[in-house]
């Protein structure tokens, strides 16, 4: 591979570019989907390319190909030349990028159980004894259950030196119980729907979730959810279980922070941001003191763990909220410059026929000693309990956002009570943040995230990881719509 | 890999290949992609992608146990590999009681309409062109532009065992963009197509300009059920979530889908059906299967027809496939591709002046359903939102979350608008008008 990053670097700076940087990507995926009992998906799956991002002119340039000969490492860098060449037809501030040391290294996933290397029929096997369990508990409709693993062996050279190799390995599984009557359809799902939380690790994750000790009351409270009573409308105080707030956490904290939003260069797709870079010169408060938030791609088994970025950044942790206090952005080598900083490291790209884009890393709400998850709750008087994602929706700036979960638990005199059905909860950024008023100490925290985080034209989906350990928030409007 | 890549041709070697493995029935899903895209911000080109792949998706039955590997590479050694891993993954799995088999040959007919040279040939000079033209729109009306310019061409071959050779070349053009003015306004306009010479980037650039002028300094209102006039852009939404969460076969066999031949689900203005045949629609010859496309009348003047199928779908319920699978595997089951609504009488100013009070909508964000059964769906308004009084707009307002079940939304629908446009949806191409809508039900506000 050192052979065809050198030629593609060496084509893009004969024919002018300033800059190069190429990537050469190679991943294997497998997955596995269970319906009902009913084996419906074993796939394997391989990808391999370069891609070759060029500045000529002050200009960038992408090109990128699934042919990794020598000949064609020369096309796709012409290719990635003459575009950067139009693309300065149409530029009004040449790009400037931040002095970083050029980076050289190894790093890998670490993994206890090579889960490529686990017979596929066990796999199967682990999967329908969950699934098993949880379909036949009466009253169910249907059941899904899925694994997948993927790893992704990722290259990185650039005009400046940098030559750094990476090693990805990030499985998942999770088991979903449908119950269905008339026109109502719940849904129960561990430790999320859509085949669960990744995570950077072996097989050995996918042990420990034990889908069939939880399949049965998975099951079982799907089917109880159909007779619950709709969840009420009002003002509450809600606690969030970390399957819900994992998601809070990256619609309304990861996404905003994104300084290329910022700017306005995902404008046209997925909007900008309210936390414009005057916010962080006043020292905006975004939540309440209680509320401190770290992008961290350090952190152990995140799926936006890494050693370098996909522009050579060494992995960092970056605080974006501290006490309260917006103090930071997730940024790159041409956004943080903008803002008198180096940049943090965030720049990650969705295979070789992509480009890096600011992405999150793991967006972690950290813990705060003093009380647990469940002193949380004896603490609460009257509320609700909301647990595990179902829809999610914010708007272009990141402010009114909309939840739905899967469950509502009621809660009287600091206990866990009766099911509500349909939950939902709406918002605006800063109000919700600021209300809270009790954040789970570290016995809850536990590593969350999403594997298909969407951004970008074209669309690119990342692995983003999200850390956080349960939280409460005074004076919620919960129960939306007409039901 | 894309250059040299003739999918027909590799596909007719993996499925010899597999057999040879052991395979009794063998699927080639073999694609060939050139993509192209020019993104711009702040009135100038930021992102600026090229892309050549090829890869396949090969799926292999051994008795009823079924195996699918991918890959993109797809020299001898490659193909070799890909039948061999394919075949494995067959034998090491679970039998599936119901396998229904692959497909038989259909007739297909051919959609020139479907491939454009232009687009396939068309260059970074001309994307570049296109994004000045944009450009030079905002910078007259005072306004920044942001969006993106994409040309791809996809040639895609199925092959199988049962001697499908179905082969097709597709391109699809489209540019859009939001324009954002210093004083808070936005606007959104866009275009799309098979052709790109069909796509008038300076017209474009004028309609998202004009609305960003027109929406400065919006006003608050106070959410709550308000009769719509949604144009096209908001309407493609209504389509791709109905048909996500109802139109396809498998939702309806789990019972979780609404969709009900004969049953009343809207007006009698509404009509929808999946016509791969419209040139409007960005059309297709087959599906993932091999299985040539058939129109489906889906809703008939609010009266639900069909679903779409695929030959597992259609197998389980006696019926045929419609030519609507999507590459395996697919738990989600079949899928409508090219949605087509039919057009009404009425024009632009019939559709607002019959509001009386109410808001003209330009397009969604970030939409989802909330309660699938029901087609309850959330979403924000953006780029450009106007109070109506008296069937004329007197001005913006700020952008508005809305609660909505998309089946009472086609119940509610009083007026269709007779023009409609080509868009490209999140799930393929689409041809809609604006409507009307009463009791369209907003549950909060945001600040701009």
């Amino acid at each position: 591979m050192r052979d065809l990053s050198d030629r593609s670097l060496d084509t893009a700076v004969q024919l002018g570019a300033s800059y190069a940087d190429v990537r050469v990507v190679r991943r294997l995926e497998e997955s596995i989907a269970i319906k009902s009992g009913r084996v419906e998906g074993v796939a394997s799956g391989e990808s391999e390319g370069q891609g070759i991002r060029v500045l000529v002119d002050g200009a960038w340039g992408f090109a990128s190909s699934s042919d990794l000969s020598a000949p064609e490492a020369d096309r796709v860098a012409a290719e990635a030349v003459r575009i950067a060449r139009a693309s300065a037809t149409a530029l009004r501030n040449r790009v400037r990028l931040d002095d970083r040391p050029p980076a050289r290294g190894t790093y890998e996933t670490v993994i206890q159980e090579d889960p490529f290397a686990v017979p596929l029929e066990q796999k199967i096997g682990d999967l329908l004894a969950a699934d098993d369990i949880a379909r036949n508990v009466k009253g169910v409709a249907f059941t899904e259950t899925r694994y997948d693993a993927q790893r992704e062996t990722r290259t990185f050279a650039a005009t400046d030196g940098s030559w750094t190799e990476q090693t990805f390995t990030h499985v998942g599984a999770g088991i979903e119980a449908n119950a269905i009557d008339g026109d109502e359809h719940q849904r129960r799902s561990y430790p999320d729907a859509d085949g669960g939380p990744f995570k950077a690790a072996g097989y050995e994750f996918v042990r420990g979730l034990d889908l069939a000790g939880r399949a049965g009351p998975l099951a079982e409270e799907a089917v109880a959810l159909l007779s619950a009573p709709q969840c009420p409308s009002g003002r509450f105080t809600i606690v969030l279980d970390p399957s819900q707030l994992y998601m809070q956490v990256h619609e309304s904290c990861g996404h905003p922070t994104e300084l290329d939003r910022v700017f306005g260069t995902e404008a046209s797709y997925a909007g900008t941001s309210f936390l414009t870079t005057d916010k962080l010169d006043e020292g905006f408060r975004y939540g309440s003191d209680l509320i401190d938030i770290v992008a961290d791609a350090t952190a152990p088994g995140g799926m936006g763990t890494f050693g370098w970025d996909d522009e050579g950044v060494a992995a960092q942790a970056v605080p974006l909220v501290r006490d309260g206090i917006f103090v930071g952005y997730l940024t790159s080598r041409e956004t943080a410059p903008r803002i008198g900083r180096s940049s943090g490291g965030a720049m990650r790209a969705d295979g070789w026929n992509r480009i890096p884009l600011i992405r999150m890393t793991n967006v972690n709400l950290l813990p705060k000693p003093g009380m647990s998850l469940d002193d949380i709750v004896t603490s609460t008087d009257d509320g609700l309990y909301l647990a595990s994602n179902r829809s999610w929706s914010i708007d272009d700036r990141r402010l009114n956002f909309q939840f739905a979960t899967e469950v509502a638990y009621e809660i009287k005199g600091g206990k866990k009570g009766r099911l509500f059905k349909n939950p939902t909860y709406t918002g605006i950024t800063y109000e919700f943040w600021r209300s809270c008023d009790a954040v789970g100490d570290e016995s809850s925290y536990v590593m969350l995230g999403t594997p298909n985080c969407g951004k970008g034209e074209p669309g690119q989906g990342a692995h983003v990881g999200h850390a956080c350990s349960g939280a409460r928030f005074r004076d919620v409007q919960v129960g939306v719509g007409k039901w | 890999m894309s250059a040299g890549l003739e999918p027909l041709a590799a596909g007719v070697r993996a499925v010899a290949l597999a057999e040879a493995a052991g395979a009794d029935e063998v699927e080639a899903v073999v694609s060939a992609d050139e993509a192209r895209l020019t993104r711009f911000a702040n009135s100038e080109i930021h992102q600026n992608v090229a892309e050549t792949n090829g890869s396949m998706n090969l799926r292999v039955a051994i008795g009823r146990r079924v195996g699918v590997a991918s890959s993109n590479r797809l020299d001898d050694e490659g193909l070799r590999r890909l039948a061999e891993t394919a075949v494995a993954i067959a034998r090491n799995s679970a039998e599936l009681e119901d396998w229904a088999g692959l497909p038989e040959p259909t007739p297909i007919t051919q959609i020139p309409a479907a491939f454009s040279s232009g687009t396939a040939g068309s260059t970074p000079e001309q994307r570049a062109d296109g994004v000045r033209a944009v450009i030079a729109a905002a910078d007259a009306a005072g306004v920044r532009a942001f969006g993106s310019f994409s040309t791809s061409v996809e040639r895609l071959a199925v092959t199988n065992s049962n001697g499908i050779r179905a082969e097709q070349a597709r391109t699809v053009a489209q540019l859009l963009t939001v324009m954002m003015a210093a004083d808070g306004g936005s606007g959104y306009a866009e275009g799309a197509g098979v052709d790109v010479s069909s796509i008038d980037a300076a017209a474009i650039g004028r309609e998202a300009a004009e609305k960003a002028r027109a929406t400065a300094n919006p006003v608050s209102i106070d959410p709550g059920d308000w009769s719509v006039v949604l144009e096209e852009y908001a309407v493609v939404d209504l389509l791709a979530l109905l048909a996500y969460v109802g139109f396809s076969a498998l939702a309806v066999q789990e019972e979780r889908s609404f969709a009900e031949p004969g049953k009343v689900i809207g007006s009698e203005l509404v009509t929808i059906v999946d016509d791969a045949t419209e040139p409007g629609a960005m059309p297709m010859a087959f599906d993932y299967e091999g299985v040539a496309k058939q129109r489906v009348v889906l809703v008939e003047r609010g009266v639900c027809r069909d679903v779409v199928w695929d030959t597992q779908t259609a197998a389980r319920s006696g019926r045929q496939s419609t030519g609507h699978g999507l590459p395996a595997p697919n738990s989600y089951g079949p899928f409508p591709l090219n949605m087509v609504m039919s057009p009404g009488e009425a024009g632009r100013d019939e559709l607002i002046g019959g509001l009386g009070r109410g808001l003209l909508v330009t397009r969604f964000h970030y939409t989802n359903p909330v309660h699938p059964k029901l087609a309850i769906v959330t979403g924000m308004t953006r780029d450009g939102t106007f109070l109506v009084e008296d069937g004329k707009v007197v001005g913006p307002v700020r952008n508005l979350r809305f609660t909505q079940s998309y089946l009472a939304a086609l119940a509610g629908t009083t007026a269709v608008g007779r023009d409609r446009r080509t868009l490209r949806g999140d799930f393929g191409g689409v041809l809609v008008p604006a409507v009307r809508i009463d009791g369209w039900t907003f549950t909060g506000a945001t600040e701009h």
